[in-house]
């Protein structure tokens, strides 16, 4: 097994996938003579060339838009948002075509498409650059979504994705590029739709993804520390989402926290506190609580930013509560 | 010395006395006193810029850090052009216009540092100045999503009969995207009282201008606007003000929107984390030629006889005034906790 950054797993995923299948292209900005904002693409474009791995220039709603055409024509493409605070610019196109011309043409058209990139806040980027997207796209019928949070589960998922007959949006983030684990060297994938359990426990359970996975595995820490046992859930997918796994620890631990990198009001969180409330309401013990940005604009100051952030202190306060322990 | 050495020297001398009289044909109307306060201005925000670099590499700043190193003279120019009551919306490479402009120099220096009494209180960071008192509008980060809200500011006076301009500046790689063709096709349609300028500094990031768009010359689009165009290289204040000044008079005189495109360059990265390795030290010295900050310094040696001595004292004292706003800004205090709440929504 090779130790690689979750970068480097996104990267080989793409280039395995683009070995494999000649319709595979990597379209958006600085992905290729910059190797990428984040050097996701590191090297792509002197393996590929310009006609596969393609700089765009600054026109999120142009380079979504063409992708998505592309793929009406059968090609695969990967498009990356340099971060997905950008995609909002390319909202209608993933909205209004990505996610509806399958259902629009009865069928006729598919659009196997993959945006990928950067989510949620990283370090002191102000209000437009800090935000995460997973309650927008995971809303919408018609896309898949997948937030990942190691270089195992990266490059198995994005693989997964490109080999994905329909739109998905694929979610990395910035401070956990360079976050190390290790990568079967024999081809693998990881379907869509499958949650991990990354650490097991009995007494609660903690569902999250993306970069509140290494959060919600300290707060277990801590917990383990007062003789807590928290057991974490990874979604991995958060549409569709993989509601035996959450229920079957809910029904083990009758506690559950969700701990996320997003703003509190609507979203994912609440969807999975919604199924859990719905279909094992009989098992809980506790209300579902949440932890996760404050529900404000971020700020760029960084005692200010630090408060709105899900901490691992905050992660264990909630776990506690749930516990009804001080 | 090889002979290829030798012919490169030699070129550069020929362009150093070429250079050195086009400076003197280029300043010569100018009088000493305009030329050093020009020099001055641009000096001080190169000097707080400077300062700026080394905090950052202190981790004392954070987040995304754009200098405006090369391309100072425009905002300096911009101030000289407008009346008191005009806009000037900018894109998130502010730090110039805001100092051009008159914001208190140790408010900018504590948002940067993101603390309470930055500029926006620690709110936006370098990426995300406004300050309504000094007519700085902006501040924004998302590439070319101010050019609509910037008409939308015209639209307001032409609406109220105020008599401001708005001058609106973007970057060469913002002008591919959507909201620039709707917010143009708007100040087209309506005949707002408008400026829109292209700084033209050759890449977006790592992209160079040849990548970005389809034709090289910007100002080619102003024609399917029906706007008045000017497109030139910035080497100088007041030739960059007296260009500025005349679209700010047909926008205000006869609501009559126009396209700038103002060739410049930039130092620097694109941000504090960009080793801009894309592009060769030739080229860069190639610009530092025209770079205004040197070009107006050499004006002052050799037209007025400037001597290194009163410079000194001139830079001493930019210097204290940089200094004396870093210190402000390390030693004020962050934002009280509460501040996270404010401004969200009002009437609450
Ligand atoms: C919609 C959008 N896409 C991408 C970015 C990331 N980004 C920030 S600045 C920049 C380059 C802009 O270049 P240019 O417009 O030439 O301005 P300059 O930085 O040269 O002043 C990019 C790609 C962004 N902020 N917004
Ligand atoms: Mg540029």
């Amino acid at each position: 097994m090779a130790i690689l950054q979750i970068r480097q797993a996104i990267r080989d995923a793409m280039k395995e996938e683009m070995l494999r299948d000649e319709r595979v292209f990597l379209m958006g900005e600085e992905v290729g003579h910059y190797n990428g904002a984040y050097k996701a693409s590191e090297g792509l474009l002197e393996q590929f060339g310009a006609r596969r791995v393609i700089d765009t220039p600054i026109v999120e709603t142009g380079f979504a838009g063409v992708g998505i055409g592309a793929a009406m024509c059968g090609l695969r493409p990967i498009i990356e948002f340099m971060t997905f605070n950008f995609s909002a610019v390319a909202f209608d196109q993933i909205l209004n075509n990505a996610a509806k011309i399958r259902h629009m043409t009865h069928g006729q058209f598919g659009v196997p498409i993959v945006f990928r990139g950067p989510n949620a806040a990283a370090h002191m980027l102000g209000s437009t650059h800090s935000q995460a997207f997973e309650p927008f796209y995971a809303h919408i019928p018609g896309l898949k979504v997948v937030a990942v949070a190691t270089p195992y589960d990266a490059k198995g998922l994005l693989k997964s994705a490109i080999r994905d007959d329909n739109p998905v949006v694929f979610l990395e983030a910035e401070l956990m590029y360079s976050v190390k684990g290790e990568v079967p060297d024999e081809e693998y994938t990881i379907p869509i739709g499958k949650a991990d359990i990354k650490r097991e426990g009995k007494h609660v359970t903690l569902i999250t993804w993306g970069q509140a996975v290494p959060i919600s595995l300290k707060t277990a820490e801590l917990a383990a520390k007062e003789g807590i046992e928290v057991e974490v859930i990874d979604l991995r997918t958060l549409r569709p989402l993989d509601t035996d796994a959450i229920l079957a620890s809910v029904m083990k631990t009758n506690r559950a926290v969700v701990l996320f990198h997003g703003w509190p009001y609507g979203g994912v969180g609440c969807e999975v506190i919604a199924r859990i409330q719905e279909l094992a309401f009989d098992h809980l013990d506790a209300p579902v609580l949440r932890e996760c940005y404050e529900d404000v604009p971020f700020p760029y100051a960084e005692n200010l930013e630090h408060l709105c952030l899900p901490t691992p202190e905050k992660g264990l306060a909630a776990v506690k509560k749930v516990l009804y322990k001080r | 010395m090889t002979a290829s050495t030798a012919t490169s020297e030699a070129a550069a001398t020929t362009t150093a006395e070429h250079a050195a009289a086009e400076i003197a044909a280029q300043f010569k109307g100018q009088s000493k006193d305009d030329t050093l306060r020009d020099y001055l201005a641009m000096l001080r925000i190169r000097r707080f810029e400077e300062s700026a670099a080394r905090a950052y590499t202190r981790g004392k700043i954070s987040g995304f850090l754009h200098l405006y190193i090369g391309q100072e003279a425009i905002a300096v120019a911009t101030k000289q052009a407008i009346a008191a009551h005009d806009r000037v919306v900018s894109a998130y490479r502010t730090h110039g216009f805001a100092l051009a402009l008159g914001s208190d120099i140790k408010a900018c220096a504590a948002e940067l540092f993101g603390k309470a009494a930055g500029l926006v209180g620690g709110m936006g960071g370098s990426m995300h100045f406004f300050d309504k008192a000094h007519q700085l509008w902006g501040g924004y980060a998302i590439v070319g999503n101010h050019i609509p809200v910037a008409t939308g500011h015209a639209f307001a006076s032409k609406y109220t009969g105020d008599g401001a301009v708005t001058l609106v500046f973007m970057g060469d790689g913002a002008v591919g995207i959507g909201p620039v063709h709707e917010g143009m096709t708007l100040a087209g349609v309506w005949k707002l009282p408008i400026v829109f300028v292209v700084e033209n500094n050759q890449y977006s990031m790592g992209t160079p201008l040849k990548r970005s768009v389809p034709v090289e010359d910007i100002t080619a689009r102003a024609a399917g606007y029906g706007f008045h165009s000017d497109r030139f290289h910035v080497t100088s204040v007041h030739e960059t003000r007296a260009r500025i000044a005349a679209a700010v008079d047909r926008a205000r005189a006869d609501n009559q929107p126009s396209l700038l495109e103002l060739i410049t360059y930039r130092f620097r990265g694109h941000s504090m984390s960009d080793p801009a390795k894309y592009r060769q030290k030739e080229e860069v010295d190639t610009w530092r030629l025209q770079d205004p900050l040197e070009r107006t310094l050499l004006a002052l040696q050799q037209l007025h006889g400037l001597d290194e001595a009163t410079l000194e004292q001139h830079d001493a004292k930019i210097i204290a005034e940089v200094d004396a706003a870093y210190e402000f800004a390390e030693a004020t205090p962050q934002p009280p906790p509460e501040a996270r709440f404010e401004n969200i929504l009002v009437g609450e």
